[in-house]
């Protein structure tokens, strides 16, 4: 028996017809080039789901634009890409100046990692406290919010199980013998790290976060985001900082004329935004 | 920026090779740990990292590095281990030697270069 295989190649009506979705689902804002991605991405979702290639995927979602299917196109659709130590300087940074200068104001620190993709950000985080500041984590003086849209890396972030390949990725490998176990060919990150961090589902769009941090990541995501979207996150974001709380971006990002209410600070070899 | 590569294998020493030159070095290779250490003496002045296997022949990059490290005129070039073994026992074994770094086979280009950044080559 021979079956054609289902035509993973997207047309122009179809990609423009994603783009739109994910704008209105995510506030993402996909590239015009992005056709590729569209097809990497959905091909395989289509494959999993039985589904005849991606123009079946698109017409489910014209004649319904919210569920299941809708949920999982958005997801496979806002690129999770992360590393341990992701740029480095950031997490220097940390150790150097900014968990001495709160803990000498306030005793504890509260974070928020507010695009964490697989976890990978909050647990070099909570490396940096443990290695430097270890009482941070042995009296619980360090609370890790870790937020994401994508349930499914939220997932994997909560397991803190990674593969070679990951673990291969920024992190030194002085770190992983410390902090990892191996099984099989995957490695465990250890409970006490995990201890310090909470992982829950959001949308930077609609979130409001009632406590007020002293840090905040969000690194890598404002990218993603038209302006007016871009705006929406930044005043949620500015209403869960406290007042002189630091934000860090992206190396790619800035939010230069964006929002009045921050300060730029050069911290060693990293740029971060201090709330006025 | 000079980078010497040492592993047995030549599908290996051309991939480092090539990663290593997109990223700006000039490259120099040996295929066991005796030649490389054989080369130092020529390189090490203007050497800014090492890459070395574990399993090789004449001469394993875990001596290669015990002699590496014992040497003043080597002792304070990085080293990055780049290897397929990936038991904890043997990563800290190569630590415990004066490894710099540890990056383990298979491995994508963008993990090399963290590891470079790591070590102070890069960035
Ligand atoms: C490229 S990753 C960045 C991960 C990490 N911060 C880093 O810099 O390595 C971007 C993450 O943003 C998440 N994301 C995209 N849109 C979002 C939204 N509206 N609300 C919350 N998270 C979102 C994606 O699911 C993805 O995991």
């Amino acid at each position: 028996m021979s079956l054609a295989p289902p035509n993973n190649s997207v047309t122009k009506m179809e990609f423009d017809f994603i783009r739109q979705f994910i704008l209105e689902r995510s506030g993402i804002a996909l590239d015009a080039n992005r056709m590729y991605l569209v097809e990497s991405r959905l091909g395989p979702l289509a494959r999993r789901r039985q589904l005849n290639g991606i123009s079946e995927v698109v017409a489910r979602l014209r004649a319904q634009r919210s569920g299941d299917l809708a949920l999982a196109v958005v997801e496979a659709m806002t690129t999770n890409e992360t590393s341990f130590f992701r740029d480095v300087h950031p997490f220097e940074s940390l150790r150097t100046t900014l968990f001495p200068e709160i803990i000498q104001q306030k005793g504890r620190v509260d974070l928020w990692c507010a695009a964490c993709s697989t976890g990978q950000e909050p647990y070099s985080i909570a490396m940096v406290a443990s290695e430097s500041f270890p009482q941070l984590l042995s009296q619980k003086k360090l609370k890790i919010l870790a937020t994401d849209l994508s349930t499914e890396v939220l997932e994997k972030a909560r397991s803190g199980r990674y593969s070679q390949l990951e673990v291969n990725r920024g992190l030194p490998a002085q770190l992983l013998v410390k902090y990892f176990k191996r099984q099989g060919r995957d490695w465990h990150i250890s409970d006490r790290l995990k201890d310090a961090i909470e992982f829950q589902q959001t949308n930077l769009l609609t979130v409001r976060v009632a406590q007020k941090m002293d840090i905040i990541f969000l690194r890598n995501v404002l990218i993603y985001f038209k302006e007016d979207n871009k705006r929406r996150v930044l005043t949620n974001i500015r209403q869960a900082l406290r007042p002189g709380g630091y934000l860090f971006l992206g190396g790619a990002e800035t939010i230069l004329g964006l929002d009045a209410a921050f300060e730029t600070v050069r911290i060693g070899r990293t740029l971060c935004y201090r709330l006025k | 920026m000079n980078a010497l590569v040492i592993d047995d294998s030549t599908a290996m020493r051309l991939i480092l090779r090539g990663i290593l030159q997109d990223l700006g070095f000039e490259v120099s290779v040996a295929s066991d740990g005796l030649e490389g250490f054989e080369m130092l003496p020529q390189l090490a002045a203007k050497l800014n990292v090492i890459l070395v296997d574990w399993n090789m022949p004449n001469m394993d990059g875990y001596a290669f590095l015990r002699q590496v490290r014992k040497d003043k005129a080597y002792r304070k070039i990085p080293v990055l281990m780049v290897t397929s073994e990936s038991d904890i026992k043997k990563i800290q074994k190569a630590f415990a030697v004066g490894a710099s770094e540890y990056l383990m086979k298979p491995f994508t280009a963008e993990a090399l270069r963290e590891k470079l950044e790591l070590v102070g080559v890069l960035g």
